[in-house]
């Protein structure tokens, strides 16, 4: 059974939403995603300042097994990427939580409320 | 409705992450993969293979059935046991499927074929057997009440952990070079696999299967599931049916020359196509320079045209992603390449179509 903490948001698409204080969005995929792929062996990130329409491909990872496209849960900027994430997949396996991959300011943060919750996402993970 | 082996109950017991693999409920790993790799570079893993598909042949016309059918030369098999790796053709030189078959007598031979090919292979063993008026029978062992399991022990520690767990077969099997096989009681333990290390394939009764699992993984025997068994074998250059090659396939363009015989006159499925066609493509090794993850069906740009590859992954041994490519005549190894991955080339260096075997990176 994957883990999923009720004070973050997800994506169908299997993404985690943390608001920060800042406004700023954190992004990473999910405990139940990592598992599904297996041993992560390299992480694609997107350019700083670049901006993405919700659902677009932001960013990949690849497992031994197979290469999954990370989508932007929102719209919005990408203001940072978390580079220890890239050059240490394996982390990614190890706490899918604090292993983000990017952070974005969204265009509109109240697109955030139309994200799943936990139990809606755990509901997802469980039917995959 | 997912076909089952007989070991898997097992699987699950292990919390195995379970895959629809061409139709069988197996198992893609048992935890990480890459520690399930690594235990059989370095320790002694195992395998459920028994989705594969022995066939028994016997009959008085075992050596010229087999002589036609085969794209190797049974003849080369004159030591009871011996095992023998061929391509079994169509008539346009396009690969049917690659076996392993094992000699025992005149009139008895094993053939061990993939899973998703075994009712197109049995069919077109029949069909020909019929055609040529061959004194042969062909039974399946997979299914039914004389089905067998098989499980592969692998490693360098593998031998050592079988005779642990079945001290009967020690005598009959110590001595075995690799491709050999020896039958003690019901057991048929060959020094096959497809990893690149040293170690047995075991045949026994369906029903005991689970028995001698459990047991060899009580003597430290890692589970290790279909993930790894890919990975040790891309990194052993093994070539995998439906990927590396197929129908359309000859087994000239697949780095498969080295079982083809045809240095005499034998008539065999295939010959006179792969005569008049020839090599058109190398197959070799690619080894990432830069940051990815080769996989199949990549475009590779080289001087010399386009080539493709047609596996790859990340390699743990090495470190580094590795695939094997389809490459145009020409290309050499240690020329630089580019691959396209999602639209951007990377470099990519040619090798060898053989990365670590034995424990260690050979390249």
């Amino acid at each position: 059974m994957s883990n999923v903490p009720a004070n973050l948001k997800y994506a169908a698409s299997h993404e985690w939403m943390l608001l920060n204080a800042d406004g700023t969005v954190t992004v990473g995929i999910t405990d139940h995603a990592q598992e599904a792929l297996g041993d992560l062996v390299f992480v694609e990130l997107p350019e700083a300042g670049a901006h993405y329409d919700a659902e677009k491909e932001i960013a990949v990872v690849e497992s031994v097994k197979a290469a999954a496209d990370v989508y932007a849960p929102i719209a919005g900027t990408v203001t940072e990427v978390n580079q220890a994430a890239a050059d240490a997949p394996e982390s990614v396996n190890a706490d899918a939580y604090t292993a983000w991959l990017f952070k974005m300011t969204p265009d509109n943060v109240a697109d955030l409320d139309k994200m799943l919750d936990a139990a809606a996402y755990q509901a997802v993970a469980d039917a995959a | 409705m997912l076909k089952k082996t007989v070991l898997n109950a097992a699987h699950r017991v292990l919390n195995a992450r379970m895959v629809d693999f061409g139709g069988w409920d197996m198992p893609v790993n048992y935890g990480s993969q890459i520690e399930e790799h690594h235990a059989v570079r370095n320790d002694s893993g195992m395998f459920d293979v028994s989705h594969m598909c022995p066939v028994d042949v016997v009959g008085a016309d075992c050596r010229p059935f087999l002589s036609r059918l085969l794209a190797n030369d049974v003849a080369k098999l004159t030591v009871s046991g011996k095992a023998l790796y061929s391509a079994m053709l169509n008539e346009a030189g396009g690969v049917i499927d690659d076996l392993i078959i094992y000699f025992l007598t005149d009139t008895r031979f094993r053939i061990v074929v993939n899973a998703g090919t075994a009712d197109k292979d049995l069919a077109w063993m029949q069909a020909k057997a019929a055609e040529w008026k061959m004194d042969v029978t062909l039974t399946q062992r997979r299914d039914g009440d004389n089905a067998l399991g098989i499980i592969a022990v692998q490693g360098p520690n593998a031998r050592a952990k079988v005779w642990s767990v079945l001290p009967q077969a020690k005598a009959a099997t110590e001595g075995l070079k690799a491709f050999f096989a020896a039958e003690v009681e019901q057991y048929f333990i060959a020094s096959t696999g497809y990893t690149g290390e040293d170690g047995y394939e075991i045949m026994l009764p369906a029903g005991e299967a689970e028995n001698l699992w459990n047991r060899l993984k009580d003597a430290g025997v890692a589970p290790c599931g279909l993930g790894a068994r890919d990975t040790l074998r891309l990194e052993a250059g093994m070539n995998l049916y439906g990927q590396d090659m197929d129908e359309t396939v000859s087994p000239l363009d697949a780095g498969l020359a080295w079982t083809v015989a045809m240095k005499d006159e034998r008539d065999f499925v295939g010959r006179a196509a792969l005569a008049a066609n020839g090599q058109q493509k190398q197959f070799l090794g690619l080894i990432l320079l830069d940051k990815g993850v080769l996989r199949g069906h990549q475009k590779v740009v080289t001087a010399q045209g386009d080539g493709e590859i047609t596996s790859g992954s990340f390699s743990p041994t090495l470190q580094q992603s590795i695939a094997l490519a389809r490459l145009p005549m020409g290309v050499a190894i240690g020329d630089e390449v580019q691959v396209d991955i999602r639209g951007k080339l990377l470099k990519a260096k040619v090798t060898k179509p053989v990365f670590a075997r034995n424990g260690k990176a050979v390249i």
